[in-house]
């Protein structure tokens, strides 16, 4: 499927990308920054989430709230904040874009100006509120902090959690914030996608004016770091459960590297649906685990394919440990059937299409448009992405799964009812995570 | 080029002109509703078939039932296993979606335009004869029991649960759509068979049908795969209508607690019973609900989260249906600022209604908000064809798309007040609170509720 597109680079460093689509009368604007809590140090992490927050605040000219201005536009308005990058995007009626533009370049040139100690201490309070309730708060929800923990060296920038940890929180400053911004936050380090009902030639010279005139501000460098684990762990989290899950993770080829859409598919035959292996053999058949999944978490540095099941009711974590590897080394032996790389063929071309079913939001075309262009400097790569699944052989999804996961080294991670450590795997070591 | 003029933000130019969608019906001789919209994006068919009488159809003996078995319907059918099901819906890369809400269920399925046929014959098959088998039941069965013991650790979870106990006892609305562990247990293969045989016929129900295909090839396609669904004759007698009758009187808790030692936040649910959609109120309540709670931009959000920082966000919602519905606002926050935060959430559910009615900037604000962001709804041909299936639960006209912002842009500030005055009572609501009681109890006097009761919500 084509996206048609056109993409420019402005004086200043922006990438502006334009894509039309009339269907509705709205246009999708959506901007990335290349900014993520991989961009953090130990001792002062969740700050490039709680920027995001502090991004609908207001900014020097525009001194209120984001929302209400957009609001009575009629857009609908997020953003999101993940290890690699930052975005921010409002889908609004078309006769409203200029004011989007101008919301967007204000707080892109002039946030500081009107950043006060009291905004931040407020959304301070409101990411730890956040924390609490999307991760404290809910059941196995510090698992995924307790695995990167352990995947990853207290220096590698995959080590913290995006959301942070509640004592750098309360220790971030006002200048922090200032000096995060003027490092990251600004039109060489930015990709603007403008997608629905909009002539090209017009949203060009709309970005132009409202964007060419901020300063470019420094390219950051990038982030390298070296993942990877000297000997396999087996670790143990009690937390308010009810039943025992097990967490497999290992470290996979970074997004778009060679074995990483092998991996996904691997992903997906192994735990993807009822016809998937493990879901057939472990809750279908034999009934041990009550779900199971799993997942090539794709980064841009480097990337976690990551299982998980939970144990049925009286069934021993080991039991659903042997059953997993046998599947991993059977499918390292001898690769997806036939039938499965069909299905996982035909999954993927849905799920592609899918994602390209809205101009805007998380995942539509304006977002995955600047996903290509952030990550691998082209906007169009969505035949060259499908490629990767078109042409894919069973000997090299088989080889990938051998490589990566059954010769590879491992992090597994019981997490078990409270006083319950005897139903984590045998010689699992206690972990906390604040 | 002229420099961007950064004094005062930009006027928002007209709207442009939207085509809401088009839709197109017919009647099969077996009673099945059709329903079809062309809708030209990328090539995805998106399949929705809605069965009336959800959760609150379930038997009184038996809550969870229609749940359950609408969960069985892609366990196999015409005596293909689970496996096989899974397998052909994985092959045109289907999504199906097996749901029940309170007023019904819904089989959703979005494949590819080509697989069209095979996605129409797929939901059929499953729809009319699934296989309903003993050995299936039991795997299902012990799965969702394992769930249900799960969400004792959801503290949403168990307010939603503990909240609709409260506000509507034994009444159809009074369960989720999950049930119990005892009335699961209780629960027989031949239940489901029964209860499908009752509940899933093509007269009442409505398939709607959206792709990018002229909508009376839709129309053709769905025939073929439907015109030979037929009712099963069933010994049970199933209510559809049961959630029709009011809520019966009850006892009021105007404060209840769910005790979670040890819970990192406190959960919040406050409201009471209030309306049903089909009140002539029903979008003055929409413009209350949007100022009130119902935004970014509300007032309580803009209170609770914004300025005192209490909350991630916090939200309200007349959840009506084609029974009486509640009003809830909903949220979860510190432990430690439970009762300010209770406390100023009532004072502005007390004020909207008395002291601080809207205003008429207010009112321009929420027409705006959800008016000139209306179109958004109709982007996907998902998105179309569940606003169609709203359309036929509800028994509103086809024009309701093309009618509904006109229709907004009459409630006045009158009438604001006027509903707020009318669907909001303080007197009448419960304030349930799922959090650490060792932690609040000493504090939860000063909310001036009265006693607290500690609820134990029936799993």
């Amino acid at each position: 499927m084509q996206i048609p597109y056109t993409k420019r680079t402005l004086s200043n460093g922006l990438d502006v990308i334009v894509h039309e689509d009339h269907q509705l009368p709205m246009v999708a604007v959506n901007l990335w920054y290349h900014v993520g809590s991989k961009n953090e140090r130990p001792g002062r992490t969740g700050f490039a989430h709680l920027f995001e927050h502090l991004m609908f605040e207001g900014s020097e000219h525009h001194d209120h709230g984001y929302f209400p201005p957009m609001q009575r536009a009629g857009a609908l308005i997020n953003g999101s904040t993940s290890s690699d990058r930052t975005n921010y995007w409002e889908v609004v009626p078309t006769g409203s874009l200029e004011l989007a533009l101008w919301m967007e370049s204000d707080r892109m040139g002039y946030l500081l100006p009107a950043l006060t100690e009291k905004k931040f201490a407020n959304q301070r309070e409101v990411v730890l509120n956040e924390r609490r309730q999307n991760y404290e708060n809910r059941p196995y929800g510090m698992a995924g902090m307790a695995l990167s923990a352990a995947m990853f060296a207290p220096d590698h920038p995959y080590h913290w959690p995006t959301i942070g940890a509640p004592d750098d929180l309360r220790a971030a400053t006002l200048a922090d914030v200032h000096a995060f911004f003027q490092k990251f936050y600004h039109p060489s380090n930015a990709s603007l996608a403008l997608a629905g009902d909009i002539e090209t030639a017009e949203a060009f010279d709309l970005a132009e004016r409202f964007f060419g005139e901020l300063p470019p501000g420094p390219v950051p460098d990038p982030v390298r770091a070296e993942a990877g684990l000297a000997a396999s762990a087996n670790l143990v989290l009690e937390d308010r459960v009810e039943l025992p899950r097990l967490y497999l993770s290992w470290h996979s080829p970074a997004m778009f590297g060679d074995g990483d859409a092998e991996l996904d598919v691997i992903a997906d035959v192994l735990a993807h649906g009822k016809s998937s292996r493990l879901y057939k053999r472990l809750v279908y058949e034999r009934r041990i685990a009550t779900d199971v999944s799993a997942y090539q978490h794709s980064r841009e540095i480097s990337s976690v394919f990551q299982m998980a099941c939970t144990a049925a009711a009286g069934v021993p974590l080991s039991e659903l440990e042997s059953a997993v590897r046998a599947a991993v080394a059977e499918i390292a032996a001898t690769g997806p059937t036939p039938a499965e790389i069909e299905r996982a063929l035909a999954q993927s071309e849905a799920q592609f299409l899918y994602r390209l079913q809205t101009i805007g939001g998380f995942g539509g075309k304006s977002d995955q448009l600047n996903a290509y262009n952030t990550y691998l400097g082209d906007p169009g790569y969505f035949d060259r992405d499908r490629q990767r699944y078109v042409g894919m052989t069973a000997v090299a999804a088989a080889a990938a799964a051998r490589r990566w996961l059954q010769e590879a080294p491992l992090v597994a991670l019981s997490v078990v009812p409270h006083g319950r450590r005897e139903l984590a795997l045998p010689g699992a070591t206690e972990v906390h995570v604040s | 080029m002229s420099r961007v003029d950064r004094s005062r933000l930009p006027e928002p130019g007209p709207d442009r002109p939207f085509r809401f969608p088009r839709i197109a019906r017919r009647t099969l001789a077996n009673g099945l509703q059709l329903r079809a919209v062309t809708h030209s994006a990328v090539p995805m068919i998106s399949i929705v078939l809605l069965v009336p009488g959800g959760s609150s159809a379930d038997p009184a003996d038996r809550p969870g039932l229609v749940s359950m078995t609408a969960g069985l319907l892609d366990e196999g059918s015409r005596g293909q296993s689970a496996l096989d099901i899974a397998d052909r819906v994985a092959r045109i890369g289907g999504d199906l979606d097996l749901e029940q809400s309170a007023d019904a269920v819904v089989v959703a399925l979005t494949t590819l335009d080509r697989h069209v046929e095979p996605g129409l014959a797929l939901v059929h098959e499953i729809v009319s004869s699934p296989n309903l088998a003993v050995d299936d039941f039991n795997r299902v069965r012990n799965l969702r029991l394992e769930r249900l013991r799960q969400m004792k650790d959801h503290a949403s979870a168990m307010a939603e649960r503990a909240f609709a106990q409260v506000l509507y006892g034994r009444h159809p609305y009074g369960h989720l759509g999950y049930g119990t562990m005892a009335s699961l247990t209780a629960a027989t293969v031949e239940d489901t068979r029964l209860l499908h045989a009752a509940m899933f016929a093509p007269e009442g129900s409505t398939l709607i049908v959206v792709g990018d295909r002229p909508d009376e090839e839709l129309l053709d396609l769905a025939s073929a795969a439907f015109s030979g669904w037929r009712a099963l004759g069933s010994t049970m007698r199933l209510d559809r209508e049961a959630a029709l009758a009011p809520p019966p009187a009850r006892p009021l808790t105007r404060l209840g607690v769910v005790s979670r030692p040890g819970a990192a936040q406190s959960e919040l649910r406050i409201g009471h019973v209030c309306a049903p959609r089909a009140t002539p109120d029903y979008h003055a309540l929409l413009m209350l609900n949007t100022i009130l709670g119902g935004q970014f931009v509300s007032r309580i959000n803009l209170n609770l989260r914004e300025a005192k920082g209490y909350t991630y966000g916090v939200r309200t919602g007349f959840d009506l249906r084609r029974g009486i519905g509640p009003f809830v606002l909903q949220t979860s926050v510190g432990t430690e600022v439970t009762v300010p935060a209770v406390r100023e959430a009532l004072n502005e559910i007390r004020e909207i209604a008395t002291t601080r009615p809207a205003t008429g900037d207010e009112l321009s604000l929420g027409f705006a908000t959800i008016s000139k962001g209306y179109p958004r709804g109709f982007e996907t041909a998902t998105q179309v064809a569940r606003s169609v299936a709203q359309l036929a639960l509800h028994g509103l006209p086809d024009s309701y798309f093309e009618d509904f912002i006109p229709r907004f842009a009459q409630v006045t500030q009158d009438d604001v007040s006027r509903v707020a005055a009318r669907y909001l009572d303080l007197d009448k609501m419960t304030t349930l609170i799922v959090g650490d009681l060792d932690k609040i109890a000493v504090s939860l006097p000063d909310l001036g509720l009265g006693e607290y009761q500690v609820l134990t919500p029936e799993i």
